[in-house]
């Protein structure tokens, strides 16, 4: 490999062609290239086929050692681009023509097109890329399919576009467009500094010049060895420097403010400056002038594009800034303070380059005047002192007793831009821990929090732009997709935020479908919002997509029928059949089993179904291809009149075995071919065939405070077949129903790795547990109609030196940041730790990108793409600052239940304890200067120690308090793969005072008014005899009615005359017509709209029974055998000090 | 000099030894791989898998030829990996066929660092050993 790419990056070579285009004629030829190929480029990009270039992404931090093939070759590209951009500026640079004389080589070239130039060079460009296909096969990629070839043209296109900036001759007049295009190319490798540099006024040069510096080794034998560095570590080397002098936060405010007023007056003082006003003709001049040369194959349209662009591009530069700035997430032009400076560059080891420097840079500061004063905004903003005050401000846990928020506690929103805040992902979305990223590992380590991200990333969103369009634009390097945090370096380049590329943006790109007009690729949907949908073209199929396709496996065993949840199930069935998702091509299925399996033959040609019974259990086969999963729409009658009889069919029956394992392999075999949802109803332990399973849990052992055993599964049997659901995707739900032990913690194993979801209705009788019943029904209807995804794939990308540590939620890891869904729903979330493996010094954003790719049930190939952006700080006290403790919670509450799972639950408990004495007490000794004794924590934190005691007293961690075994593996399920927000109402419930609620600070919807009461502690304390409490768990409501509660709120909103003929297991409220019941009642709906699935709202009397489930919440109190919270927090605080 | 049986030993175990590198090398690409995003991780783990007892085995039955050589000093080095052997076997993940390795937890990049580390650590083990039964072999032959 290495030789070829020498010779390609020989950049001397390139370079005598950059400089032709010097002559003027270049130009236009190669945008004309760029503009055709560019089609061609993106359908290359196979379905996630994508995946190989993103592959080699990763191997670029690791560098050079394992793999350096693969990330060579695109970091050598750049750093070809680089030194062509620089050199051109310098040869731009009117005033130094000694800059252009060194130059001398390609000065000859400068004639037009020279002979050699157009032609060679691509040549040598594509010589490399036509290898890189080599390497990356062997990743196999799954989605395989991606076309090297051609997306490598593009790739060549692409330099000569560079190139073509500075089109102008060395002509003084010509000059401002000179400099437009250089410019970004600078900025480009600017970008790797962060915008902090701007204060160091030394610093800029030197950022110059470090990649000057390598410039003549590119040229030299050494090319690639020069050219990596110059790329990663170089930047990073100066980075250094320039932090070590900028690092308060508050240094960086007043950065902002500094170089955006030099900026500004730049502009409009300097006449060199003026050119930037005229920086945005070029593209267009070029083109025309460009044109009339020979050599470009597709002039016209491209003009005409221009032409479109022009005008708008010459507005004079304020109009532009408005318009280009929110747009521009990285603005490296940090760099222009120390341009005014004008201090000369001061590593730059060779005098030649010196003039080289100050000429480039000149020119640099120049182009994008909105985009550089973004940045510094950006760079200065990291510190927002007031917000960082509040959250920083010490709090003595131990005195202050009212911590909680009067209202359920927000997100906290990232210290960025008001620009980038407006475009950012919404937090219930996407949301990392520390919305504050810390620069470096060390730092991380000494913050003692955790790092990752929560994500729910196919929420059901109320408006999400859609778009449709040939061309998906994408980096070429990593695979991104432009987002709003992308920086536009000109009309038609943008550089990624996550990998640093700079790219082309294709023509198709240059017209905004939102307001019908061309030349403004940065207003289009995609870039101004974080959450987008594409629709896919076939590059992102493997096969055509699939139809929806549902199976429905049912337990019809004695003890199903007993419990009679069949008959439920399917009357809900009945009536959701035509709101399933799904069209025309929609496809059922039914298959009972008991000791045998049963399927049902549906053809649209038969009068009744047709039962076909399989008795061999230990080699299930299909007794009849066709006709078992039958078209919805063809067969609809028969589906029908299948579930009407099916409760009545085994009504009778005695057959108490269940053949779950062989069950399940038969639905495998029948989806296979396509792919699909299976929805599995189980009623008890599985006990004949492949996966049978053997009663684990001792109910003695329920309340012990030792360890508990067998929350791992019994048997891989059914972890085994979800993968090999998986691979066929298919995902497998499973609904457990039952009343005794069914080790939930085995058959979880199968939703688990098919990406499904898990269900579990303890206790479930039809007549016993009407509540259960309900909840059954409505869980069932809303998983009926809910939205669905087939044949998913998610992946997160994060910017270059970010690394993702760990998953957690239910999927399969396919590799290191792909997760493969079967299915995806609307209703579960996922988290994923992270870590830093490189130094972030050189960039003052971070971003995430979580990109979905699904069939959606009308067959369309779909991919959902968030974007997150967040600002990265060096300062401890920053990080505490920037701190999320609900998203650390919820990661904590992950890692934790992996820990009981892998290890031990002790184990886990005691690691939750240590995150919150290891944070307390980093925070402590480094940040807070206070030698006060007492508990201090930042005030963004101090919930920390409450929700990481609620976590502990929950049904999944808890010890000592009797759980079934079966309902601490759902604890932990839920844990896993609820969104946050549900998480959060579980782990630490809202508790409400709803008997004297008024509309005083009431929130006015369109149709009504909804109260909002405040929230109170989960503590006994708060309960009063006279009032009426509402707690919202999440998946329940407790409506608490005290003994002595207002005779009246009894009577208006419960409708019963007084506290004892309450009935005892009251689960709904009566709909009254008064203020009270409205008001209330609202409440609830309101709350009830936050969420999917409905909660079930239980009326618990203070001396009821029902009054244990509800104390069970209030976490703040001291239980049999935990500690109240004041206890935890003696306890922390002896941890600390010790 | 004479060919005894702990010379036979020594060879031998130069011969197997020979082989574990080779293991140990295997395992250590195939872990990159996977880190470098080469290969799906049920099909590594079906690959990986059935090599893990073959190791074993071969380590376990060097140590017995040693055992019964009486060279209770090469014996007394390859414990310390006959118990890690033992134990690493013992607390693997639930699984029905032979191996190490599970397909849904080796991408958590802890696990798959540890591996990585682990076939270092058994590749300069393997090494050295490699080297000391040369020694060994050739002080039997010479001394006895």
């Amino acid at each position: 490999m290495s030789a070829p790419r020498f010779t390609n990056l020989n950049t001397s070579v390139g370079y005598s062609l950059n400089s032709t285009p010097n002559g003027g004629s270049a130009p236009p030829y190669q945008n004309g290239p760029v503009g055709q190929t560019y089609t061609s480029t993106h359908s290359s990009t196979g379905y996630y086929g994508v995946s190989p270039h993103e592959q080699s992404y990763p191997a670029v931090p690791g560098n050079c050692a394992p793999a350096p093939r693969k990330s060579h070759i695109t970091n050598n590209d750049h750093s070809a681009y680089y030194h062509h951009n620089s050199y051109q500026q310098t040869i731009g640079a009117p005033t130094v023509p000694s800059g252009y004389g060194e130059t001398p080589p390609h000065h000859p070239a400068s004639q037009p097109y020279g002979v050699p130039a157009p032609a060679a060079p691509p040549n040598h460009q594509h010589a490399p890329s036509f290898q890189q296909p080599a390497p990356y096969t062997p990743p196999g990629a799954y989605y395989g399919q991606r076309q090297y070839p051609t997306s490598q043209v593009q790739h060549h296109p692409q330099q000569p576009t560079l190139v073509s900036a500075p089109p102008v001759g060395p002509g003084a007049p010509m000059y401002p467009i000179v400099s437009y295009p250089s410019a970004p190319g600078s900025s480009q490798y600017g970008t790797l500094r962060s915008s902090r540099a701007p204060t160091d006024s030394g610093a800029i040069p030197n950022l110059m010049g470090a990649p000057l510096h390598q410039y003549p080794p590119g040229n030299g034998p050494t090319e690639s060895a020069a050219v990596s560095p110059g790329y990663s570590v170089a930047p990073t080397s100066q980075q250094a420097t320039v932090n070590g002098q900028v690092n308060a936060g508050t240094v960086y405010t007043s950065v902002a403010v500094s170089v955006s007023l030099p900026n500004q007056s730049d502009e409009k003082s300097s006449s060199s400056q003026v050119s930037l006003h005229c920086s945005d003709p070029p593209p267009g001049g070029d083109s025309s002038s460009t044109t009339t040369d020979s050599v470009s194959p597709v002039p016209n349209s491209y003009d005409s594009l221009e032409g479109g662009s022009y005008p708008e591009s010459s507005v004079p530069p304020s109009v532009d800034e408005a318009k280009q700035a929110p747009p521009f997430g990285y603005g490296y032009p940090s760099m222009q303070p120390a341009y005014q400076q004008g201090p000369p560059p001061r590593t730059d080891s060779s005098p030649s380059h010196c003039g080289y420097n100050q000429t480039g840079y000149q020119h640099l500061s120049q182009p994008f005047p909105s985009m550089s004063q973004l940045s510094a905004a950006l760079g200065g903003l990291s510190g927002v002192p007031e917000l960082e005050v509040e959250a920083l401000r010490p709090v003595n846990l131990l005195q202050e007793r009212n911590l909680l928020p009067l209202r359920p506690l927000e997100a906290p929103e990232p210290h960025l831009s008001a620009d980038l805040k407006k475009a950012n992902c919404s937090p219930n979305t996407f949301r990392c821990t520390l919305t504050n990223i810390p620069q470096s590992q060390a730092l991380l380590n000494k913050a003692r929090l955790p790092l990752g991200l929560l994500l729910h990333p196919f929420r059901d969103l109320s408006q999400l732009p859609v778009i449709t369009s040939n061309t998906i634009v994408r980096c070429r390097s990593c695979r991104a997709y432009i987002n709003p945090f992308v920086s536009f370096l000109d009309q038609r380049r943008w550089k990624c935020n996550l990998c640093y590329r700079v790219n082309d943006v294709p023509d198709e790109f240059m017209y905004n479908p939102v307001t019908r007009s061309y030349g403004e690729p940065h207003k289009r949907p995609e870039v101004q919002n974080s959450t987008v949908e594409f629709i896919a073209s076939s590059d992102y199929m493997l096969r055509p997509p699939q139809p929806a396709v549902y199976l429905f496996v049912l337990d019809v065993s004695h003890n199903a029928v007993e419990a009679g949840y069949l008959q439920v199930c399917c009357q809900t069935l009945l009536e959701n059949l035509d709101r399933m998702p799904g069209d025309t091509r929609t496809r059922v299925g039914f298959v009972t089993f008991d000791s045998t399996i049963h399927f049902y033959n549906l053809h649209e040609s038969l009068s009744q179904p047709q039962m076909l019974v399989v008795s061999d259990i230990d080699d299930v086969f299909i007794p009849t291809h066709d006709s078992l999963l039958v078209n919805l729409k063809e067969s609809k009658e028969l589906v029908r009149g299948l579930l009407t009889a099916l409760p009545g069919m085994f009504f009778q029956t005695r057959e108490t075995h269940s053949a779950l394992g062989p069950a399940l392999q038969a639905a495998y075999k029948l989806m296979s071919p396509t792919g699909g949802r299976v929805s599995l109803f189980q009623t008890q332990l599985p006990t004949l065939g492949h996966g049978l399973l053997q009663s684990r849990e001792d109910p003695n052992q329920r309340s012990t405070t030792k360890g508990v055993q067998h929350l791992g599964p019994a048997t891989d049997f059914y972890k085994k077949l979800a993968l090999d659901c998986s691979g066929q995707q298919i995902g497998v739900d499973l609904f457990l129903l039952s009343s005794q032990y069914s080790d939930l913690a085995s058959l979880a194993c199968v939703s688990k790795y098919s990406a499904g979801s898990i269900f579990y209705y303890p206790s479930f009788h039809h007549v016993r547990n009407p509540a259960q019943l309900d909840k059954f029904r409505k869980d069932l209807e809303r998983y009926l109609t809910r939205k669905i995804g087939f044949e998913a794939v998610m992946r997160i990308r994060c910017t270059k030196g970010l690394s993702i540590h760990t998953f957690h939620g239910n999927f399969f890891v396919r590799s290191t940041d792909l997760l493969s869904l079967a299915n995806v729903n609307p209703d579960s979330g996922f988290a994923v730790q992270m870590s830093i493996e490189e130094s972030l010094a050189d960039t003052s954003l971070a971003c995430f990108q979580a990109a979905l790719l699904y069939t959606s049930s009308k067959g369309k190939r779909r991919i959902r793409v968030h974007t997150l952006c967040l600002p990265v700080v060096s300062q401890l006290s920053d990080v505490y600052a920037g701190a999320d403790v609900q998203a650390i919670t919820c990661l904590l509450a992950n890692m934790a239940i992996d820990r009981s799972i892998s290890s031990s639950l002790s184990d886990a408990r005691d690691a939750l304890v240590n995150a919150v004495v290891d944070s307390l007490s980093a925070y402590k000794s480094t940040v807070s200067n206070l030698q006060q004794s007492g508990l201090i924590a930042p005030a963004s934190l101090c919930l920390f120690p409450l929700y990481v005691l609620a976590l502990l007293k929950q049904k999944a961690l808890r010890t000592g308090t009797s759980t079934r075994l079966d309902e601490r593996v759902f604890a932990m399920c839920e844990f896993k793969t609820q969104p946050l927000q549900q998480v959060m109402r579980m782990v630490h419930p809202n508790l409400y005072r709803v008997d004297a609620m008024s509309d005083q600070g009431a929130l006015h919807l369109s149709d009504c008014v909804v109260p909002q009461p405040h929230l109170l502690h989960l503590t006994a304390e708060k309960l009063t005899r006279e009032g009426a409490f509402l707690m919202d768990c999440g998946s329940v409501f407790y409506l608490w009615i005290g003994k002595c509660c207002n005779q009246m709120f009894i009577r208006e909103v419960l409708g019963c005359p007084n506290h004892a003929s309450i009935p005892p297991n009251m689960t709904h409220i009566p709909e009254l017509e008064n203020p009270q019941s409205e008001r209330l009642r609202a409440f609830l709906a309101w709350l009830q709209d936050s969420r999917t699935f409905s909660s079930t709202l239980h009326v618990v009397k203070d001396d009821a029974s029902g009054k244990t489930s509800f104390f069970q919440y209030l976490v703040e109190d001291r239980s049999e055998s935990a500690f109240s919270y004041y206890e935890f927090l003696l306890h922390v605080q002896q941890q600390i000090s010790k | 000099m004479a060919f005894t049986f702990a010379a036979f030993c020594y060879m031998l175990a130069l011969l197997l030894t020979a082989a574990l590198i080779f293991f140990a090398i295997w395992h250590i690409i195939a872990f990159d791989g996977l880190k470098t995003d080469y290969k799906n991780p049920i099909d590594q783990c079906n690959t990986l898998n059935p090599l893990v007892l073959p190791e074993y085995l071969i380590h376990v039955f060097f140590c017995v030829m040693f055992l019964c050589a009486a060279e209770w000093l090469t014996l007394g080095l390859n414990m310390p990996l006959l118990a890690y052997h033992v134990w690493r076997y013992m607390s693997r993940p639930v699984m029905s066929g032979p191996g190490l390795y599970d397909p849904t937890t080796i991408m958590n990049a802890d696990i798959l660092a540890y591996c990585q580390k682990e076939g270092w650590c058994k590749l300069a083990f393997y090494l050295l050993s490699f080297f000391y039964y040369l020694y060994g072999m050739i002080y039997v032959l010479v001394g006895s």
